[in-house]
């Protein structure tokens, strides 16, 4: 596993190394090993298009009173949403409700066009934990979910790791997590997803050529909770870290 | 595969390059939005859009002028969406609609193209976001543009003029329209958003050529090719 992290005038690749004074301590590229909250976190990879996945777990689609569909409801974002992990994410003033939305995120490593279902982790560079931010007050059902609610700043966030694919077993079985304030409020595992990666890779391939960089996230289960100005939310997947970014208000953007 | 697809633009304006992020915006001409009269507060929409409803035409789509585009094989024709692009060169960050235009670098011709399809309902990726559906035109420096608010939109096919709008047709101006999406998310320089598609958009069959005049920006032509 990879970060992209800013530290002391540059961008470096980074790995894991062992943690000190328990705080999670990274090792850069160049040798240097910093803790973790020294340096800024940037998204893993340089993001091509932004695909996203909505109602792709049963019991969210559920919880949000939507009937299983029979194609996968598909929208695309937008790369100044994105965000690192430790970020900070706007939550607009009088707004009634913002959700996280813990997603695996599946990068694309090589290119193609009409993939098989059967081929279609050939194309599977890694993955990385996604929290994909709705605020539901701006909900039109115009192209629903319409860009103000799912395309704001800071509300895709993606890291902390790219997790080469070699290293993760079995992508249909990872259990996700998210807590807010430290408490568990979502959790799922990718063996319900409606449209599963292989389905949801010759899905998009059969319209539109994928490239090295393209990330489909996934679609989230239930158990999306109301979040507010300084609640600190976590999303966690099995093998791939956690995700961690805070809520702040109006008034840090001076709003 | 990127490579063959990657738009090559030659853009002599700053930022000079584009960040591949293109938005199109739905229903932003009075035309489209009166086109769908009494259904655009019925079910399942209930209301005409209150904020600009947005799309992204993703990288796959871009191509420059003079491309010819795969034409699906299982639709028989296409809708043309001829439409004014805005070229951010500034970050735009909650601009003022009378502030706007010092962000902007230039404007060019987008044809936004889609398979037709009768609901706005849901985000339309399998009818929007094909290779090669959204060619882009040269761009024309802001500064040689008078008024963008007032540019004849004129679609040709096979040299015919099949449709004609106007820019000052929109719903929300160029200002207003650049105000009302930097509320809620910042625009980056090379972003490109499109100021929305005039009805009735004109329909072309395979093998047809398009070229899209706005004003006296660079002419935008694409062929709509043989099966892919």
């Amino acid at each position: 596993m990879r970060a992209r992290v800013a530290y002391a005038g540059a961008i470096h690749s980074a790995t894991p190394a062992a943690s000190s004074e328990g705080e999670m301590a990274i090792q850069l590229a160049d040798g240097r090993v910093v803790r973790e909250s020294d340096v800024v976190w940037l998204p893993p990879f340089d993001c091509g298009t932004i695909i996203a996945l909505g109602l792709n777990y049963a019991d969210h689609a559920r919880e949000l009173a939507f009937n299983a569909q029979e194609e996968p409801l598909v929208f695309l974002k937008g790369r100044g949403s994105l965000l690192g992990h430790r970020g900070m994410t706007r939550r607009p003033t009088g707004v009634q409700f913002m959700h996280y939305e813990c997603e695996l995120a599946v990068i694309i490593g090589r290119p193609g066009k009409g993939i098989a279902r059967e081929h279609a982790y050939d194309h599977v560079a890694g993955f990385c934990i996604a929290n994909d931010y709705a605020i539901r007050d701006y909900l039109e059902n115009w192209y629903r979910p319409n860009l103000r609610v799912k395309n704001r700043d800071g509300g895709t966030v993606l890291g902390p790791w790219f997790v080469d694919a070699e290293h993760v077993a079995d992508p249909a079985n990872l259990s996700l997590r998210t807590f807010v304030n430290g408490k568990l409020t979502q959790q799922g595992n990718t063996r319900d997803l409606i449209f599963d990666i292989p389905h949801l890779i010759e899905y998009l391939s059969s319209f539109m050529t994928l490239s090295p960089g393209d990330v489909v996230l996934t679609g989230t289960p239930e158990g999306v909770v109301n979040v507010v100005a300084g609640d600190e939310v976590v999303c966690e997947i099995d093998g791939l870290g956690r995700l961690v970014n805070t809520i702040v208000a109006d008034d840090v953007f001076r709003r | 595969m990127l490579s063959e697809l990657a738009p090559r633009f030659v853009i002599d304006v700053a930022p000079y390059t584009l960040s591949g992020s293109v938005y199109g915006t739905l229903l932003n001409q009075r035309s489209a939005l009166d086109a769908l009269g009494a259904a655009a507060g019925t079910p399942p929409y209930h209301a005409a859009p209150q904020a600009p409803v947005l799309y992204v035409k993703p990288r796959n789509t871009l191509v420059p002028s003079g491309a010819v585009v795969a034409f699906p094989a299982e639709v028989d024709e296409l809708e043309i969406g001829a439409c004014l692009g805005i070229l951010i060169g500034r970050t735009a960050c909650r601009v003022s609609a009378a502030a706007a235009v010092e962000h902007v670098a230039g404007y060019l011709a987008v044809n936004d193209i889609s398979i037709p399809h009768p609901n706005y309902y849901r985000p339309s990726i399998r009818y929007k976001a094909r290779d090669g559906f959204c060619p882009l035109g040269p761009v024309t420096r802001r500064v040689d543009v008078a008024n963008p608010d007032a540019l004849a939109v004129r679609t040709y096919v096979d040299d015919i003029l099949v449709t004609e709008a106007n820019t000052s047709d929109a719903v929300r101006n160029v200002g207003r329209l650049l105000q009302d999406v930097t509320e809620f998310m910042t625009l980056a320089p090379g972003d490109i958003l499109g100021m929305g598609v005039a009805a009735p958009a004109p329909r072309v069959r395979r093998g047809q050529t398009v070229r899209i005049e706005i004003g006296g920006l660079g002419v935008l032509t694409t062929r709509l090719g043989a099966d892919p």
